[in-house]
């Protein structure tokens, strides 16, 4: 299918696709076994210029953005979601300094985001906070110049890996969800340290890990937009972070089905090919129809997005004010809706297809020598971080009711 | 202040298995797929290496080839060589080895005389249709520079000298030659990285000088097929090996007997 890429895009396909094929495949059975995080993998990546794709080019990066970002982690998706996430969760921790980071804060941190030096990591679940994100227990009290954070946020991916950390404290915990607040807090920060490192279904190439904040005194000037607006912060970073969900789900569902159909077309019973039977035929005929659906639905969002994203970020870098008062300026409206949709249309096919490929190559395809049982694995964390699907189908609802609400019906 | 290093590149069919016309007697090219020569991707890494090594470094890339080698030139540009320069003639056609390494030490005094001193000039250890290992340390006996081939390793260098570690067949010669050099290098001594996007970009942006002989300032006695002493009196496709001989038995015992007869019959053992 003919996406009409640029020629730049194309160059980012094929070199994402490269370094999938001969530095991901090889190592993805190993650090998926031994739970290791790809360190070897993020240095190929760093060389590739991999992590600049979506980056405005005053930072190091390729002037890209969301679409860009989406092709990359979908073509590593297809050899390993675990390893892909490393990119991907680094993309999450950083779109809160593109969007609301001063000229100071993004001249700051974005360089070494872009080019892969250090790796960045996003911090809202705690074990009371999950899809309610309005429960956050963790503190940050007002010193002076600094916060003073205490407490603890969980789950997180890039954990212990990353350098660079969005976390959502609440600095006025009698408010609720306008108590919340973002910073940035890099590794290092005395008081804070690393607690447990979680065990998972799948993506075991990614470090996933909970953070401890014991008197950890943050410079005030680390936080993002203003004392309050954590959640805001929070929603207009996934409104633009979930399509990287859909891309990696995609990803893993693409591989799923690319190695189904490679065995299922070697593989012979009753002198013939398993492929060539109707009914496994029907079934690779489901899946890359879904697939190609999902993909159409994400590449067709994503650009659409970028548009204006381009435009608030190119704006933002001439004005110095943030990128998201530039896009309430450019935006139609927020893109909350088809965000969700997205990430909840790519991931629940990618759980499908995973499925069934595990189905089409029978007894084998569910052996952990054979790379098919790990994409069902990795695949199904896509219908629940970066909001569960249920939250998802909330988000599209509500914002269903809102529109009928404004043409007054 | 940092080293200049010169990588010598050849474009070459994308395979190992070069077929040859038997009517001509040469390589037969139509149809191939050209790439830059599988070892010469190793020299061009540890070229990138060494500049990222030593702070300041340049890396210039050199070929000598049709015009369509250009594309070879880009490719090694977006593995991270900095500038390119194309040895390009009807008149340097059907050099041998002894007229190439001659071609590029001129191509080689041209990039000194244009861009400043070179320290040292990189090779892979031998081309994927040529298989001889000559043209590296073939420009080194022209440019009257000391050698080494089969590098395994650079365990040292500055800009006045270099250390170096070459795979013999009974061990490891660790072996110090003063700059300006010449190495040969093996694929063991790295793993070539992915094209960088940057790299990618550089590469369709780079403006290649091409050469001919008169800009070289070569003799025209020692260029192409005139200059080239060699002649091929005769090449072949080595006919395919005949399958062996299978040896039955119906126990690991019974084989080994079978095979210890075999060698007793034609007196190896």
């Amino acid at each position: 299918m003919n996406y009409f890429l640029t020629e730049e895009q194309q160059a980012i396909v094929e070199t994402a696709r490269e370094i999938a094929e001969k530095k991901i495949k090889p190592v993805r059975e190993k650090h998926d076994a031994e739970e290791t995080f790809p360190w070897d993998v993020v240095e190929e990546m760093r060389k590739a210029d991999l992590f600049g794709v979506y980056f405005h080019p005053n930072y190091g990066g390729l002037g890209g953005a969301g679409f860009e970002l989406v092709l990359v982690v979908e073509e590593l998706s297809k050899m390993c979601g675990g390893i892909a996430l490393a990119l991907a969760a680094t993309a999450l921790g950083t779109f809160p300094i593109i969007l609301f980071g001063t000229p100071d804060q993004k001249k700051k941190w974005l360089p070494d985001l872009a080019s892969g030096r250090r790796l960045g990591a996003f911090a809202i679940t705690e074990p009371e906070a999950g899809s309610d994100a309005t429960a956050t227990r963790c503190q940050a009290k007002k010193d002076g110049d600094f916060y003073v954070l205490n407490g603890i946020k969980n789950f997180c991916s890039n954990g212990e890996s990353a350098e660079i950390y969005t976390v959502f404290a609440t600095t006025d915990p009698k408010r609720g969800a306008r108590g919340v607040t973002a910073f940035v807090v890099e590794k290092g920060t005395p008081g804070f340290t690393f607690g447990k490192k979680e065990t998972k279904m799948g993506i075991r190439a990614s470090s996933t890990y909970e953070l401890v904040f014991d008197n950890c005194r943050v410079p005030a000037s680390n936080v993002l937009g203003k004392e309050g607006y954590g959640l805001f912060v929070a929603q207009a970073t996934f409104d633009i972070s979930r399509p990287g969900v859909a891309a990696q789900a995609l990803g893993i569902g693409t591989g799923a089905m690319n190695e189904a159909l490679a065995y299922a077309r070697v593989r012979r019973q009753f002198g013939q090919s398993v492929l060539s039977f109707q009914s496994t035929q029907h079934m690779a005929a489901d899946m890359a129809t879904t697939l190609e659906a999902a993909r159409a639905l994400l590449y067709s969002v994503t650009r659409a997005m970028d548009v204006d994203m381009k435009a608030a970020v190119d704006a933002s870098e001439a004005s110095g004010k943030t990128v998201y008062e530039e896009l309430k300026k450019v935006s139609s409206g927020r893109w909350t809706k088809y965000s969700a949709m997205v990430k909840l249309f790519c991931s629940d096919t990618a759980l499908n297809v995973a499925n069934n490929a595990i189905q089409m190559c029978g007894g084998i395809g569910y052996m952990r020598d054979f790379p098919v049982e790990k994409y069902l694995r990795d695949a199904k964390i896509c219908q629940i971080y970066e909001g569960t699907n249920q939250i998802q189908r909330n988000e599209i609802g509500m914002m269903l009711t809102k529109e009928l609400a404004a043409k007054g019906l | 202040m940092g080293l200049h290093i010169v990588v010598c590149i050849k474009q070459t069919p994308a395979t190992s298995n070069i077929q040859i016309d038997p009517v001509t007697g040469t390589l037969k090219r139509e149809g191939m797929v050209s790439a830059i020569n599988p070892f010469d991707e190793y020299a061009i890494e540890e070229a990138v290496r060494l500049k990222e090594r030593v702070a300041g470094s340049t890396v210039s890339v050199l070929t000598m080839g049709p015009p369509q080698a250009e594309e070879s030139l880009r490719d090694a540009v977006a593995r991270g060589a900095d500038q390119a320069f194309h040895l390009t003639s009807r008149a340097f056609a059907g050099a041998d080895t002894w007229a190439t390494s001659y071609t590029l030490s001129k191509g080689i005094q041209k990039i000194i005389k244009e861009k400043g001193p070179v320290h040292l000039v990189i090779c892979g250890k031998q081309t994927n249709d040529g298989d001889t290992g000559h043209v590296g340390p073939g420009i080194a006996t022209w440019l009257g520079w000391p050698d080494v081939a089969y590098v395994k390793k650079v365990e040292a260098v500055d800009e006045q000298k270099i250390v170096v570690h070459r795979m013999m067949e009974d061990g490891v010669d660790v072996l110090e030659m003063d700059l300006p050099a010449v190495i040969a290098v093996l694929k063991e001594i790295n793993t070539p990285r992915v094209a960088s996007l940057k790299g990618k970009m550089n590469a369709k942006k780079v403006v290649i000088p091409q050469w001919n002989e008169e800009a070289i300032e070569a003799d025209k006695k020692c260029i192409g097929l005139g200059g080239s002493p060699t002649i091929v009196s005769k090449s072949f496709n080595p006919p395919p090996r005949k399958g062996g001989i299978k040896l039955d038995g119906a126990t690991p015992q019974e084989k080994a007997k079978a095979l210890v007869d075999k060698l007793q019959e034609h007196k190896l053992i």
